[in-house]
């Protein structure tokens, strides 16, 4: 695998017997990525790409240890506990956690009809935005868990970077045809963070149309990426997640993966700027290769009314089942901060420094994204 | 000198509650109420003169009672009594506001307009905000109904508040309005039996009491209070938010979730029968909620709301009779089920059981 190093661009050629599914998935996509070469785009593209490991095997990604060992064993218990919960309050059945001894089950079967109690009775407390605190940390968290820790085996860094209290703004890079990535961010953050922090993310307005789809987001805390929303939140002191890629980084096809889109119009920096909270940005590794998307079925989509319809080797090819993601490992690192305090208040309105700012969020999180590509031993492990 | 108060819209109970309330406030002189029908409820020796706002006639009223603030509280949503039909509504609401700014055009003595409006304006839409200012333009104006009626009667004042500066103007868009004698078509969709909703959707809901709107409306009708100002737009709703689920809950009645389709159809239906106004903007409502920011009413008219939204609807709960699925019965249940003797492993049992 010492060619997996390289930007996994133009390594599909030699993984592409690597194994099963992957290897299905991939090679159509060289065929693509070809094609565009020879447009003349491509070029372009690979001398960008290809200068980049000298520079960051440079070294100084070493903070890296922050990994597993101490933040996984002060998430355990909480785990437990909300899985007891769920057992008892949702429906699986409490018999299976018999084994931690009658009065850890006799607890737990409290708390859990406390909480079925007080969801029947509707007492329970939503903020102005519909977030529902208790059901997405009972309930929700402990669903998306399971896919967080066991299917993409989700590594997080830099957590420190991100605030113990105040507003901060992270902005994240945006891929997998499915917006999972913000959701395994919310995870990340939630199950990471020691202050117990909740990050409330910023949605596209086609989640609010859709049904089912708006009343989760809503109690995940999600609301509509909007300026409006947005400068409230971070008032009141909230981690707010924002992807300005929107759908172009969402959609895009798999041969641009970890090409950063442009970065909406910047609305996002002068928002920081006029709440005076710093910038995170964080980069997110292993998305992007979760749905290869190797088409868009254009009319379909009109049709849908969505910004675009993926064609993947598998979806829709073999219906449900095409819609399983591919289990990629993921990497989330949250970057050093970028403050915003030492900008004066009319600021936010000069649309130079709303350029520069942007463009520096951008090529940090390109940067990081390019460093962690480089770390990667494989897109599965 | 004593002030005058007129106000309009005193056949309902609101606008009665508010003329008796004014009656006793030291500095009110007389109080005239208007209205186009004579109210059953008494008005606590307020004069009423029966006239509808949409003659000329209101501006013999006005120029004889020589009333110093106009109280303008009939926009409203519901027909008084079920009688009248949704157009004759209309009418009463714009060319009747229309009307009663002549009138106010015209008096030298008018110096405080206060405007009942809701919230409405704002319609209710995905692409909107989470939470509306007073500034926030709606991304969809409302299609008809009473909300396209407040919309209209806002640009109607608006337009009154540039011809006469010197006249104080206060509008007061209240959330839905709840309290034991609501009369608003929310209340009566809460009096259902089952609640019909939508299926995919759980709406963001805000509420005001019937006792708060009292006291708003007592607050912007005299001179402002130091610090203060009572002129200008305001959005008035208890602090917080309830769900539509959260509601339908704490009222102990079912839900039925329905497609959006059917939902509209029901209520084109029912509107059509004249059962009741479940009218379009009613089911947006019902579909994508509507929370507004009621900073303005703290920091500028320095109005603190006595019910939040939540006690609100359980003041409005109280005064309605249980439901099919009674909060208290359902507690009831899962308490006994807390209170069974843990046998060992078996103990999971009859959780999964009431989860079901």
């Amino acid at each position: 695998m010492a060619d997996a190093k390289v930007i996994p661009f133009d390594d599909d050629r030699s993984r592409g017997g690597a194994g099963g599914a992957g290897g299905a998935a991939q090679r159509p996509s060289r065929r693509r990525g070809a094609g565009n070469r020879r447009n003349g785009a491509g070029g372009a593209a690979m001398g960008d790409v290809q200068p980049l490991p000298g520079r960051a095997s440079g070294g100084d990604d070493a903070p890296v240890p922050r990994a597993s060992g101490a933040s996984r064993e002060s998430r355990e218990p909480r785990a437990g506990h909300d899985g007891g919960d769920l057992a008892s309050g949702a429906a699986p059945g409490a018999e299976s956690g018999s084994g931690h001894g009658a009065g850890g089950l006799e607890q737990r079967v409290a708390s859990g009809l406390a909480f079925l109690r007080r969801r029947l009775t509707g007492d329970y407390a939503v903020d102005d935005f519909g977030y529902d605190e208790e059901l997405t940390d009972q309930v929700l968290m402990s669903l998306l868990r399971p896919v967080y820790e066991k299917y993409f085996r989700v590594e997080v860094k830099g957590v420190e970077n991100i605030p113990s209290e105040g507003g901060a703004l992270i902005v994240a890079n945006h891929s997998g045809t499915l917006p999972l990535d913000g959701l395994m961010m919310q995870v990340a953050v939630h199950d990471n963070h020691p202050a117990d922090r909740h990050l409330r993310l910023l949605a596209a307005d086609l989640v609010f149309m859709l049904p089912v789809v708006n009343e989760l987001a809503r109690k995940l805390g999600h609301t509509l990426a909007c300026a409006e929303d947005a400068a409230r939140l971070l008032e009141q002191g909230e981690l707010v997640g924002v992807m300005p890629e929107g759908f172009k980084g969402l959609g895009k096809p798999f041969a641009d993966r970890y090409k950063l889109q442009r970065f909406g119009r910047g609305g996002f920096v002068s928002t920081a700027l006029r709440a005076r909270t710093p910038i995170i940005p964080c980069s997110i590794v292993g998305a992007e290769e979760i749905y290869p998307m190797i088409g868009n079925a254009r009319t379909v989509a009109r049709l849908l009314g969505f910004p675009y319809f993926p064609l993947t080797p598998t979806f829709p090819w073999l219906g449900p089942l095409g819609a399983v993601p591919l289990p990629t490992k993921w990497t989330i690192q949250f970057g050093e901060p970028i403050h915003t305090e030492s900008y004066p208040p009319e600021a936010a309105d000069d649309p130079m420094l709303m350029f520069n700012l942007t463009d520096q969020v951008r090529e940090q999180i390109q940067h990081t994204l390019y460093k962690l590509l480089v770390q990667r031993r494989s897109v599965f492990f | 000198m004593g002030k005058v108060v007129l106000v309009t819209g005193v056949a309902r109970p609101l606008g009665g509650r508010f003329v008796r309330r004014i009656q006793r406030d030291p500095d009110v002189d007389r109080v005239v109420g208007v209205d186009a029908v004579r109210p059953a409820h008494h008005l606590g020796g307020a004069d009423f003169v029966q006239t509808d706002i949409q003659q000329p006639t209101i501006a013999r009223v006005l120029a004889e009672s020589g009333a110093d603030t106009v109280v303008h509280l009939d926009v409203t949503g519901t027909p008084l009594g079920g009688g009248s039909s949704r157009t004759a509504l209309k009418e009463t609401n714009v060319i009747g506001t229309m009307q009663l700014l002549g009138a106010c055009q015209k008096s030298p003595t008018v110096k405080r307009l206060v405007v009942k409006s809701s919230t409405n304006v704002y319609g209710s839409a995905p692409r909107d905000p989470a939470v509306f200012t007073e500034t926030t333009p709606p991304k969809s104006l409302p299609s008809g109904g009473f909300a396209k009626d407040a919309v209209e009667v806002e640009g109607y004042v608006r337009g009154f508040a540039r011809r006469r500066p010197d006249v104080a103007v206060c509008v007061l868009r209240f959330a839905n309005i709840l309290g034991p004698a609501a009369d608003s078509p929310l209340a009566a969709y809460f009096s259902l039996p089952v609640l019909p909703t939508v299926l995919g959707y759980d709406p963001r809901l805000q509420f005001v009491h019937e006792d708060d709107v009292i006291d708003v409306l007592r607050l912007a009708s005299y001179e402002p209070r130091r610090s203060t100002l009572n002129s200008g737009t305001f959005n008035i709703a208890g602090d917080g938010v309830l769900l539509l689920s959260q509601c339908s809950r704490r009222l102990g009645r079912p839900t039925v979730p329905l497609l959006l389709p059917a939902v509209t159809w029901a209520g084109s239906l029912v509107r059509t029968l004249g059962m009741s106004d479940f009218s379009p903007e009613q089911v947006r409502l019902l579909t994508h909620g509507r929370v507004v920011s009621t900073d303005q009413m703290r920091e500028t008219l320095g109005f603190t709301a006595k019910y939040t939204t939540a006690e609100t609807f359980t003041d409005f709960v109280r005064s309605r009779g249980p439901g099919l699925l009674p909060p208290k019965a359902l507690a009831g249940a899962v308490d006994r089920i807390a209170a069974l003797p843990l046998p060992g492993t078996g103990s999971g049992h009859p959780p999964k059981q009431s989860a079901n």
